[in-house]
C-alpha cells in the first residue's frame, strides 16, 4: 500500500531523513519509533504531500506522492504534529469543513461526521467552540478530522500526545479497530505504544532506519542476549575488574546502595552465553556477600536504546 | 469547485464569528457618514455661491451639484479603501500558517488556486458588504436631486470602488502569503498600494514614460469610473491587475512547500 524508497530530505545542511526505505502492507499498522528530531514528522509530511523529498520516491496506493499528489491526498487522512484546528469553529462545523475539502459527498457528510465524533468520543462536545476545548480534546478533534472521510490510509503523527491515560487506551483501541480496513502509520516515542498497537515497527534515528521488524521479533532477536541483575556489596573497583575478565560480559552499570538496600549491578551478556554461574562463582571466590542474581530478558526499551544511542550504533555496525 | 466554496464559506464564517466584520462595517459606515455630511455641506455652500454669482452676472449656473457630491464621495471612498484593505488581508495566510491549518489545506485534495480564490472572493465579499450601506446615502441624494443624475453614474462609481478595492485586496493577499507577520503584511501592503497610487504623479508632463506610469496607476482609472465613465481600457487594467496578483499568490502558496513548509 505504501512504498518508500531511498527517501531523503535535507533542510539546507541538515539531513532530516537519510535514504529511508520501507513498505507498509494493506491493512497493516506500522509504528514509526524514534527519539526527538529523528525525522518522523518529516517523513510523514513527505508521504502526505505537504512537502517534496530532496531525493527518492514514495508511493501510496500506487500513486507517486509528488507527481500524483492529488490522488494520494484523496486517499489519506492525516493528523499533523499539531492538530490543525480552527479555534473559532465548533467541532461539528470544523468536521463539516474538513469533510467538504476531502470531497465527501453532501448526502454522506452527516453520517461520516457522526461516525468520526463517535469514534473519538466527542459526541457531547459537537457544538462546542474548539478554542474552549482542552489540549486532549483538541487532539481528539485532530484525530476525528483524519477519519472523517474514511480514508484508505491514515497517517497519525504522535496521536496520543496530550491525552489522559484512559483516553490513550481508547485511542490505541480505536487505532487497532481501524486496522484491516485502513492502512495506518503512526509515530511515537512511547515504546509500549508500539508493542501494543503495531504490527511492525520502523526504528528511526537521526534520519536513518535502525531496524524494521515486528515488535515480537525485535524483542526475541536479543532475547538470547541477557541482562543480569546482581545485588552484592562488593567494592566497586575489584568488582569491575572481575566482571571485565568474564568473556561475553559487557555494559556494566553499578548503582550505589540506597538506604537499607544493596549495591545493584547490571551486566549484559552476549547471545547464547549464560555467564550467571561464572559470575556467582567469582563473587563467592572473592568472599563478597551476594544477595541476588537473576537474568532479565531485554525489553523493547533496551533494544530501542541500544539502536539509538551512539556507542551502541557503533557496536551494531561493527558486529 | 466544492472545495473552493467550502473555503469561501469558512473564511466568511471566520470574519463573522469574530468581531472583525462588524467592526469593519461599522467603522466604515461611521466614517463615510461623517464625510458625506461634510461633502454635502461643502457642495451646498458652493451651490449658493454659484447662484449668487449667477444672479450678479446674469445667465444660468451650470454647476452640477449631484455630480460634484458623487465625485467627492467616490474620491473619499477610494482614500478609505487604501487604509482598510491592508487590514482586511493581513491575516489571510499568516493566520493559517501560525495555527498549522495550512498543513491541513495543503494535504487535502484542494488545489492552490481553489485555496487562493476561495480566500480572495471572501475578502472581496466582505469588502462589498462594507460598501453596501454607503449606497443608501447616494441613493438618497439621487432621489432628492432635481434634475436627477442618471443611475448609471452611481453604478459606475461603485463598479470603480469594487475594482479598485478588488485590486488592492489581491495585492494584499499576495503580500500576506509572503510573511507570517501580520503587521509587516499590513505595512507592506499599504506602502505598495500607496506606491502604485501615486505612479501618476507626473500626469502634467507629457513624456512617454509618464503616460505609461499613468496607465499603471490604480487611481488614474478609478477617476473615470467616479465620473460615471466605464472605459474598457480601465476594465482591462483592473482585470489584469487582479489576475496577476491572484496568480502570484498561487505561486507563492505553492512555493511554501519548498520554502520551509
Ligand atoms: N522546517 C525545518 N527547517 C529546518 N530543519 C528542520 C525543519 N523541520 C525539521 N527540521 C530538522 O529535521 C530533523 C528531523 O525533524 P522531525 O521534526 O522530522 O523529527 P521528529 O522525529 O518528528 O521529532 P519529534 O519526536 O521531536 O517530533 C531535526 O533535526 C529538525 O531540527
Ligand atoms: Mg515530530
Amino acid at each position: 500500500m505504501i512504498e518508500v524508497q531511498d527517501l531523503t530530505k535535507s533542510y539546507g545542511a541538515v539531513t532530516a531523513v537519510d535514504h529511508v526505505s520501507f513498505t507498509v502492507n494493506k491493512g497493516e499498522i506500522l509504528g514509526f519509533l524514534g527519539p526527538n528530531g529523528a525525522g518522523k514528522t518529516t517523513t510523514m509530511r513527505i508521504l502526505t504531500g505537504y512537502m517534496p523529498a530532496t531525493h527518492g520516491t514514495a508511493r501510496v496506493a500506487g500513486f507517486d506522492v509528488f507527481r500524483d499528489s492529488m490522488e494520494v491526498r484523496r486517499r489519506i487522512g492525516y493528523l499533523p504534529e499539531n492538530p490543525p484546528v480552527y479555534p473559532d469553529m465548533t467541532v461539528e462545523t470544523y468536521l463539516d469543513f474538513v469533510a467538504r475539502i476531502k470531497n465527501v459527498p453532501a448526502e454522506r457528510r452527516p453520517a461520516r461526521i457522526d461516525d468520526a465524533l463517535r469514534k473519538t468520543n466527542l459526541e457531547d462536545r459537537r457544538s462546542e467552540l474548539i478554542k474552549r476545548l482542552s489540549r486532549g480534546y483538541k487532539q481528539r478533534v485532530g484525530i476525528a478530522q483524519a477519519l472523517v472521510h474514511d480514508p484508505e490510509v491514515i497517517i497519525l503523527d504522535e496521536p496520543t500526545v496530550g491525552l489522559d491515560p484512559k483516553q490513550i487506551i481508547e485511542v490505541r483501541n480505536l487505532i487497532k479497530s481501524l486496522a484491516g480496513n485502513h492502512t495506518i502509520i503512526l509515530s511515537t516515542h512511547i515504546l509500549p505504544e508500539v508493542s501494543m498497537t503495531c504490527d511492525r515497527v520502523v526504528i528511526i534515528n537521526k534520519g536513518k532506519i535502525a531496524a524494521v521488524d515486528t515488535p515480537q521479533n525485535l524483542t526475541s532477536q536479543l532475547k538470547g542476549g541477557q541482562k543480569i541483575r546482581i545485588e552484592t556489596d562488593a567494592p566497586e573497583k575489584p568488582l569491575r575488574d572481575m566482571l571485565a575478565q568474564i568473556p561475553g560480559a559487557s555494559r556494566v552499570v553499578i548503582e550505589p546502595a540506597r538506604a537499607g538496600g544493596h549495591q545493584a549491578v547490571t551486566v549484559e551478556a552476549a547471545q547464547g552465553n549464560d555467564i550467571r554461574n561464572q559470575i556467582a562463582a567469582k563473587i563467592v571466590e572473592h568472599g563478597w556477600p551476594l544477595y541476588e542474581l537473576h537474568g532479565v530478558s531485554l525489553s523493547l526499551e533496551d533494544i530501542f536504546l541500544e539502536l539509538t544511542t551512539d556507542d551502541a550504533a557503533h557496536a551494531q555496525a561493527s558486529s | 469547485m466544492g472545495s473552493l466554496y467550502a473555503i469561501y464559506r469558512k473564511e466568511m464564517g471566520h470574519y463573522f464569528v469574530s468581531p472583525i466584520a462588524y467592526i469593519f462595517i461599522g467603522l466604515f459606515l461611521v466614517l463615510t457618514a461623517f464625510f458625506f455630511n461634510v461633502i454635502l455641506a461643502e457642495v451646498i455652500k458652493q451651490t449658493f455661491q454659484m447662484e449668487m454669482q449667477g444672479m450678479r452676472f446674469g445667465g444660468p449656473s451650470d454647476f452640477d451639484a449631484p455630480a460634484a457630491v458623487m465625485r467627492s464621495f467616490f474620491g473619499l471612498l477610494s482614500t478609505l479603501v487604501l487604509f482598510f484593505t491592508p487590514i482586511l488581508t493581513m491575516g489571510v495566510y499568516a493566520e493559517e500558517r501560525k495555527r498549522g491549518t495550512m498543513e491541513l489545506l495543503m494535504t487535502s485534495p484542494v488545489s492552490e488556486l481553489e485555496i487562493v480564490l476561495g480566500k480572495y472572493l471572501a475578502s472581496l465579499s466582505l469588502f462589498a458588504l462594507m460598501l453596501l450601506p454607503t449606497a443608501s446615502y447616494m441613493i438618497f441624494m439621487v432621489l432628492h436631486s432635481d434634475p436627477r443624475p442618471p443611475w448609471s453614474m452611481l453604478a459606475a462609481g461603485y463598479a470603480g470602488v469594487l475594482l479598485l478595492g478588488g485590486s488592492l485586496l489581491a495585492l494584499g493577499s499576495f503580500v500576506s502569503s509572503l510573511t507570517e507577520n501580520q503587521l509587516i503584511a499590513a505595512v507592506v501592503t499599504f506602502a505598495a498600494s500607496l506606491f502604485i497610487w501615486v505612479l501618476d504623479i507626473g500626469r502634467n508632463s507629457d513624456s512617454g514614460a509618464s503616460a505609461v506610469l499613468q496607465y499603471l496607476s490604480v487611481i488614474r482609472h478609478y477617476e473615470d469610473f467616479a465620473r460615471g465613465v466605464i472605459d474598457t481600457s480601465s476594465l482591462i487594467y483592473y482585470g489584469s491587475f487582479i489576475a496577476l496578483f491572484v496568480f502570484l499568490t498561487v505561486r507563492s502558496v505553492d512555493s511554501m512547500r519548498w520554502r520551509r513548509a
